[in-house]
């Protein structure tokens, strides 16, 4: 595949890792989060840990839109799926997300009609198609998506489609970023940003992070060589004392972002005053949901929603977990009231979470080590 | 623990110590009720297998079951036969490259090839939907006739069953077959031995891309065909070339050549490493795995079979099934390793290496 495969090149990722290899001071480790579910997801797919330097440690960050999404939301979800004549729709990867009791998928099997789509615009599309019923998209993601629900609602606007409406759970990066900056207990050197998220926002929001924290960013790709070449840029501002926002993945990403998605954004989403994070708690001005302007889709609205906060474990301790204080198996839950079949945290929830990852595989990441 | 790992701390040798037995308990079947996943040929169904159907139905002195291969042998009069049941609901049901009539024949003949044996007779029992159109039975009807002349199969018997509309998606299909055990073959899921290399008959994922595009969901459109066929000559070529050193074969249908390779590595307690970039997969099944974010690995097939073979037969393996036609494009992906038992690790074409898991769910019900 042209414009992929140059990207996955193992001979020039080799070339790569040996910069790196140069770049690093041995004596010195280095904690460097991946901010993006996406990253973790092409770390594990290629290997990249396996061509890094033992004291360059990756760190699995906040940016999995799916596993944030606390327990009471997904109760919500499951009561609105449940109501008499509703098609509940969401992507594939939210239906095993565990609420309190029971998952979406367990609710499809109780008998709820939910779907899984691929875009916002197939719940429209399902909508326009089942005019008897009503139709429920329960939206997540960062700023990445959250364009796509925007015009998603917009069109159906246009099209004056009244029974289709939205659980809006859309998030945004930049205060779990700083929340987790805020942390007294922090041990991160540097972040390796969100590409996708900054094709929307672009690079500018992330300025506050070597301003305000002192850390470095470079803005990543997705492909294995965008990933190592950006943890190269992070390992020589690092060494040469520099602390900015740099850009790897400038082939797709704009400084200034995509000012017609944040234009479409402004228009149909609002700021919650704050929103819950399954593992990190309430963050205030963290959540998204739909304007005055775009309110009559707001599935909230239209229909009885409990709304009943279920309070993570206290036991878990995702949060330690996630700012890189404590490894996996130092929480008090992991690997016994926590597993992957009964995940009670967002690092267990996901494949690619932390905990998860080191569940099914530490044993033998560990003998990499030791290689 | 390997002994030249790093020291590891108390607690977290103790936690990994949890983790290890919490693993190596048999699994039990604890769910409320069945969701898709349990039919997705991953980790749910497995637990509904192994807690639930096995116990229940194996006897003390029967080891039949427990291998838990794709076909159960029986002794009769000093004839030893294969026999296997299988049942279909692919959705639609006709695809790019074949239908459910087809993919009925053939699903059962290669769970019989598999097992070293040559199909003989095919049962088949049709459950219809109220209200679906003759001419699409007529047409399946022929298909399974004209699949069961091909692989040179006989249709014996069969049922008829007609439900209520809403209680079957058009029509589903169940069929027994019994085979012959080929007097060549020593394939036993517990046979596999470090050392031995990995084949695949073929460029993998073709059938479940074909059935994903043919739903039209995703308003893709792409020239691919469902890759149903008869893997006997396959087989057949496999045990002329290798015979007792072709140590066991599966074909790769759902859950893909993954889901294979990680049951085989549990049943015969060993590790497979999977060489990445030796695994053929077409360059159209790859842009479609890539766009939806599926790996081919986990994508089924009906006309793929993954062989395991000793290390000197291998390359006359290879050679003898790239003779059969179908089987061009067959391939050595990998090798077998004694350690980690159990485990699938890939080494990427990247350079790196990880873990190839069993599949949790399904990105794709309903596919055979």
């Amino acid at each position: 595949m042209r414009f992929v495969d140059e990207f996955r090149d193992a001979r020039l990722g080799q070339a790569v890792a040996g910069e790196i290899l140069a770049a690093v001071d041995p004596d010195r480790h280095y904690k460097l989060m991946e901010v993006c579910g996406g990253h973790t997801h092409s770390i594990y797919k290629y290997g990249i840990d396996d061509v890094l330097p033992g004291n360059v440690e990756l760190v699995h960050g906040p940016g999995c839109p799916v596993c944030v999404i606390p327990m009471g939301r997904v109760d919500d979800g499951i009561a609105v799926a449940r109501q008499e004549g509703v098609i509940f729709t969401c992507f594939g990867d939210m239906m095993r997300v565990p609420g309190s009791r029971y998952t979406l998928l367990d609710a499809k099997a109780q008998g709820a009609d939910v779907r899984m789509v691929y875009s916002p615009l197939d719940a429209l599309r399902i909508a326009r198609e089942n005019p008897g019923r009503q139709v429920v998209f329960f939206a997540i993601g960062f700023e990445t998506t959250a364009p796509s629900t925007a015009l998603t609602l917009k069109r159906a606007r246009a099209e004056g489609i009244e029974n289709l409406s939205c659980i809006c759970n859309h998030v945004t990066i930049v205060p779990p970023l700083r929340a987790l900056l805020e942390s007294p207990d922090l041990r991160l050197d540097g972040f390796i940003g969100p590409g996708h998220v900054c094709t929307v926002v672009g690079a500018r929001p992330f300025g506050f992070i070597p301003a305000d924290y002192a850390r470095p960013v470079v803005i990543s790709g997705f492909e294995p060589l965008d990933v190592l070449q950006s943890i190269l840029m992070l390992l020589h501002q690092l060494r040469e004392g520099r602390c900015e926002v740099e850009n790897q993945y400038a082939r797709v990403v704009p400084h200034e972002g995509n000012l017609r998605a944040l234009q479409v954004m402004s228009e149909v989403f609002e700021l919650r005053p704050h929103f819950e994070w399954r593992g990190l708690g309430f963050i205030s001005q963290s959540g998204l949901r739909l304007s005055d302007a775009y309110r009559d889709f707001d599935a909230e609205e239209r229909f009885a929603v409990p709304g009943v906060r279920v309070a993570d474990p206290k036991a878990c301790q995702c949060g330690e977990v996630l700012k890189g204080v404590i490894k996996p198996w130092e929480c008090k839950v992991f690997g016994t009231a926590c597993t992957p079949e009964h995940a009670i945290g967002t690092c267990m929830v996901s494949p690619e979470g932390a905990c998860a990852a080191y569940y099914n595989f530490g044993r033998y990441a560990r003998e990499r080590e030791a290689v | 623990m390997s002994a030249s790992g790093p020291a590891v701390g108390g607690r977290e040798q103790r936690v990994l110590e949890i983790i290890e037995t919490a693993r190596s308990k048999r699994a039990r079947f604890r769910d409320e009720q069945i969701t898709l996943a349990h039919g997705a040929g991953g980790k749910a169904t497995q637990t509904l297998i192994e807690g639930l159907l096995v116990p229940a139905f194996a006897t003390g002195e029967s080891a039949v079951l427990p291998a838990m291969a794709d076909a159960g042998a029986v002794e009769i009069g000093g004839t030893r036969l294969a026999m296997t049941s299988d049942s279909f609901v692919v959705k639609p049901l006709r695809f790019p490259g074949g239908s459910i009539g087809e993919l009925a024949v053939n699903g059962t003949v290669n769970d019989l090839a598999v097992s070293g044996s040559r199909a003989i007779a095919l049962t088949v029992s049709m459950i219809l939907e109220e209200g679906l159109d003759a001419a699409v039975l007529r047409a399946e009807v022929q298909a399974i006739a004209d699949a069961a002349r091909a692989a040179g199969v006989e249709i014996v018997g069969g049922d008829t069953k007609v439900v209520e509309r809403g209680a079957a998606d058009g029509m589903y299909l169940c069929t027994t077959g019994i085979g012959a055990v080929d007097a060549r073959s020593r394939v036993a899921t517990n046979a596999i031995v470090p050392g031995d290399q990995v084949l695949v008959s073929g460029p993998i994922g073709e059938h479940g891309t074909a059935i994903m595009l043919a739903r039209n969901q995703f308003e893709l459109d792409a020239d691919i065909e469902s890759d149903t066929c008869s893997l006997w000559p396959a087989v057949d070529a496999l045990l002329g070339a290798a015979g007792p050193r072709l140590h066991c074969m599966r074909d790769a249908t759902r859950g893909g050549v993954a889901s294979v390779l990680n049951e085989l590595a549990r049943a015969s307690g060993v590790a497979v490493t999977v060489r990445e970039a030796d695994v053929p997969v077409s360059p159209i099944v790859a842009a479609a795995a890539e766009l939806l974010g599926i790996d081919p690995m986990y994508v089924a097939n009906e006309g793929r079979l993954v062989a395991f073979v000793a290390p000197e037969a291998a390359e006359q393996a290879l050679a003898a099934l790239r003779a059969v036609p179908g089987s061009e494009g067959a391939a050595a992906i990998g090798e077998v390793r004694a350690d980690p038992p159990g485990m699938v690790m890939v080494a990427t074409a990247f350079g790196g290496r990880r873990v190839m898991d069993q599949l949790v769910g399904d990105p794709l019900p309903r596919i055979c």
